[in-house]
């Protein structure tokens, strides 16, 4: 297999599968990264589509349908006033409620990875149990209730909503990170004198951040990307850049809307690369 | 593997519930509670057709009428959802395969990008699809140029020379918008696999494909059935598929209970109708599990 024979040169390698007396292995092998080329087109092919018409100029209201190239969306992305504050809703939504998720569900996975005590087998189930629950089903029931109790839709019920799904995302997330940590490394650091808090930020947090901050990340794209739920809790003056998207598609959708998509896409992939470049970083240090 | 756990854990202090209880606390008061609030609400009736009032009578009726109601569409849901998780299976489980064991050091980059398309919105992909698919779209024009039109239709990918506004169409967005929770899960079970054991396989099956029926693919299951949860649980309830790539006759459950809610305020409808919906679903995955875990347990 090649991953197993490493640094091997490729006049080394050409031979040496000839000779193999499985001949048919090249084959499946081809077909596979063929596969594999042809999942990442489809993929794609939506988000080429995406950026390519954050460039077109529209003939009338539905950026649909190619027309001819233009920058001018790209020189006025925040032209639509209603697109550009359900966009900075949603912003808000997803950095309020991706931090308290991370707190919450950090502390959650902390606990149950580290400890042993009575009720775990049922906060496990009770952590797993909204990530099986239909999303329209989670919005009805959290509907039911902000309406039996009064409770007026908006900012707050949505971040409630959006912390509810994060926190079980995180917890999991991070608790799957942790499975198989091994503690005696704040023991050691116990025992070498410094207090459980400075064991805490200086032995286990730095290990377990990258954990930590996937899952932050993740939630943040679960958050920004949800309508369904968020439907159900927003109530009538409370718009995200789904629902203003979804409420709309059927009068209008204009280029911003592929440029802002565009942008959302460039940010969390800044984001993304500078994770992998501080993990990459990070692993001759901590290895 | 996991087995193999270095250290036993602690036995838990008083601080533990400390930390535990912000989260618990979260999900007891906004997930059980309004669990039990759309109960009482889907065993209420609602005495004047116009108000959203109701009073909780014990109404069981509620029940059988919302399946006498919407059977259709939540036979129409599950079946959509079925199709979309095997066919996510089928496209997830080898390229899952090729990032695990044949992606070579371009793997973390590989898996990455799978991911990619995830952080754009869920609805402006769909719309894309909605211009790919469209009549004045690639697709159409592929098929019509090459003159397959004949071929497409027989083969029911397109009505009548039609991508878009079809139950296919419908059941290509939820493949495509769920197919990377069945990649992530299978690619995670089948990393785990030591690489020790797949030369031990080959060595023990002459025929590969042995090798992979009894080796390989027995423990990848948990990933398939992770996966299969995370697919088919968020398509049986979408209904933004539904509405934007289908026509009035692909409407699924989701929206047909989000219409009873947000446009009727019926309220008790709308709650036994969810409760039987995710009822069904509860079911179907123990259902699953037992089979699942039969089969694992015979391989």
């Amino acid at each position: 297999m090649t991953a197993t024979t490493g640094p091997a040169s490729l006049s080394e390698l050409i031979p040496d599968s000839k000779r193999a007396p499985k001949v048919r292995r090249p084959f499946p092998q081809r077909i596979l990264g063929i596969w594999a080329l042809l999942v990442y087109a489809w993929l794609f092919a939506p988000i080429v589509v995406i950026v390519i018409f954050s460039f077109n100029d529209p003939v009338g209201k539905f950026n649909t349908s190619w027309n001819e190239f233009t920058l001018d969306n790209w020189a006025h992305p925040f032209d639509k006033p209603a697109y550009r504050d359900a966009l900075i809703t949603s912003l808000q939504v997803a950095f309020v409620s991706v931090l308290i998720a991370t707190i919450v569900g950090g502390l959650m996975a902390f606990a149950q990875s580290k400890y042993n005590f009575r009720g775990k087998g049922a906060i496990n189930i009770l952590v797993v149990l909204p990530l099986t629950t239909p999303e329209i089903v989670m919005g009805a029931s959290l509907f039911t209730l902000f309406f039996a109790r009064n409770v007026g839709f908006g900012f707050t019920t949505i971040v409630i909503a959006h912390v509810l799904f994060c926190v079980s995302f995180v917890a999991l997330t991070v608790q799957a990170r942790m499975r198989g940590f091994d503690w005696s490394l704040e023991d050691a650091a116990l025992d070498l004198g410094s207090t459980s808090w400075q064991a805490f930020t200086k032995v286990t947090f730095p290990l377990i951040l990258p954990g930590v901050a996937a899952a932050a990340l993740l939630s943040f794209a679960l958050s920004i990307d949800d309508y369904i739920i968020t439907s159900f809790v927003a109530g009538d003056r409370t718009t995200t850049f789904p629902m203003q998207i979804f409420n709309a598609n059927k009068v209008e959708i204009p280029p911003q809307v592929q440029v802002l998509a565009t942008m959302i896409l460039i940010f969390t992939l800044g984001l993304m690369a500078i994770g992998a470049w501080r993990t990459v970083r990070s692993e001759p240090a901590g290895g | 593997m996991a087995g193999t756990a270095n250290t036993t854990l602690k036995k838990g202090k008083k601080g533990t519930y400390g930390l535990l209880s912000p989260g618990v606390l979260w999900l007891l008061l906004f997930f059980l509670v309004p669990m039990g609030s759309l109960l009482k609400i889907a065993l209420s009736e609602k005495p004047d057709p116009w108000l959203p009032e109701y009073d909780f009578t014990w109404h069981w009726a509620n029940f059988s009428d919302s399946v006498d109601r919407f059977g259709t569409e939540l036979i129409r849901s599950f079946t959509y959802a079925g199709i979309a998780t095997i066919l996510c299976i089928l496209i997830g489980y080898p390229l899952a395969y090729y990032l695990a064991f044949r992606a070579g050091k371009w793997r973390s980059i590989l898996l990455g990008l799978v991911m990619v398309p995830f952080f754009t919105s869920f609805l402006i992909r769909t719309i894309a699809w909605r211009t790919i698919l469209g009549g004045e779209g690639p697709a159409v024009w592929v098929v019509e140029t090459l003159h397959l039109t004949g071929i497409t239709d027989f083969l029911h990918i397109t009505s009548n020379g039609a991508f878009l506004n079809t139950p296919q169409a419908v059941i290509g967005g939820l493949t495509y918008n769920f197919v990377a929770f069945m990649i992530l899960p299978i690619y995670v079970s089948l990393e785990k696999i030591d690489i020790n054991l797949l030369d031990a396989a080959r060595d023990l099956y002459d025929v590969p494909a042995n090798a992979f029926r009894k080796i390989i693919l027995p423990l990848s299951l948990p990933g398939v059935f992770a996966g299969t949860l995370l697919t088919f649980i968020p398509a049986a309830g979408d209904y933004i598929n539904a509405t934007l790539l289908g026509n009035v006759r692909t409407s699924m459950i989701g929206s047909q209970i989000e219409k009873l809610f947000l446009s009727e305020s019926n309220y008790p409808a709308a709650a036994a109708l969810s409760f039987i919906f995710m009822a069904i679903i509860t079911a179907g995955v123990l259902l699953y599990a037992k089979v699942l875990g039969t089969e694992e347990l015979a391989a």
